[in-house]
């Protein structure tokens, strides 16, 4: 069993990484940091509180809290979907927190309930390339920090500076 | 709040405005499904839910089936009033709307 402050103590060191803020109202903040216990005691890992879970790691991986989808959502909804993650404009009660639409793709949605041992879990083949398709290298033009990902993140986690402060590096 | 069982998994919330017939699958652990339920508590509504991730493989399986012979798709809350509108997500101006609030 994990413990509440477990759970916060490390969301609150992801934001800090990430450029993002949590959520600036504590109880919503509470009632997330819960659903997450809950999830980490249950299925043995944090997925998101907001969608549904099998406890099989290799079809719940994408909603891992941080999810795949957080910094798209901060970036153009100034939040995460289930309101864990803010920008700073909305930490900063500029914007109003409100549901915004699920980016995660329905298929993986629709897979994620009925789940019962006899369906097979698709396991990544060794041949198989790790996913390069969209991911890019980007230095940040303030502090020189790189990073390997389709987008260059919100903040710079070293510097602070703005996602327009980061360049592509060409590769090849 | 009364509650009481009236199927393995759903749960009826008694209230005084019963003009609508309101069914909300949910998430136990989701926040937002819990203002959507805070919702119908505070306006008295009666309601019915169903916390998805409680149930069995065999139960997930018919709510989805019911979620897309509706035509909605699978996110949480997923709130159907009057057997013909599907709200998905917590949008509290359309449910306010539907339930005349």
């Amino acid at each position: 069993m994990t413990t509440l402050e477990k759970v916060r103590q490390r969301a609150e060191s992801d934001a800090r990484t990430s450029g993002c803020f949590l959520n600036p109202d504590p109880l919503f903040l509470k009632d997330l940091l819960e659903g997450l216990k809950k999830n980490e005691d249950r299925y043995g890992y944090p997925s998101c509180p907001c969608r549904p879970a099998t406890g099989k790691l290799e079809l719940d991986k994408d909603i891992l809290c941080p999810c795949w989808y957080r910094d798209p959502d901060v970036q153009e909804y100034s939040s995460c979907y289930c309101g864990l993650y803010v920008s700073k404009d909305m930490y900063e009660g500029k914007t109003k927190l409100q549901s915004i639409p699920e980016r995660r793709p329905q298929e993986k949605q629709a897979r994620a309930l009925g789940v019962t041992r006899e369906i097979p879990i698709p396991k990544p083949s060794a041949k198989a390339a790790p996913k390069t398709e969209g991911m890019k290298l980007w230095y940040c033009k303030q502090c020189g920090y790189v990073c390997y990902r389709e987008e260059p993140p919100y903040i710079c986690p070293i510097c602070k500076a703005k996602k327009e402060m980061f360049s592509e590096i060409a590769s090849g | 709040m009364k509650t009481t069982e009236i199927a393995p998994r759903t749960t009826k919330v008694l209230g005084k405005n019963k003009k609508h017939k309101v069914l909300i699958y949910a998430l136990s652990t989701c926040v937002w499904c819990k203002r959507a339920k805070q919702l119908m508590n505070d306006n008295g509504i009666e309601y019915e839910y169903v916390d998805i991730d409680l149930c069995s493989p065999k139960e997930q399986e018919e709510i989805k089936n019911d979620i897309m012979k509706r035509g909605g798709s699978i996110g949480f809350p997923c709130i159907i009033i009057d057997d013909k509108t599907l709200i998905t997500g917590f949008r509290e101006d359309k449910i306010k709307e539907v339930l005349e609030l």
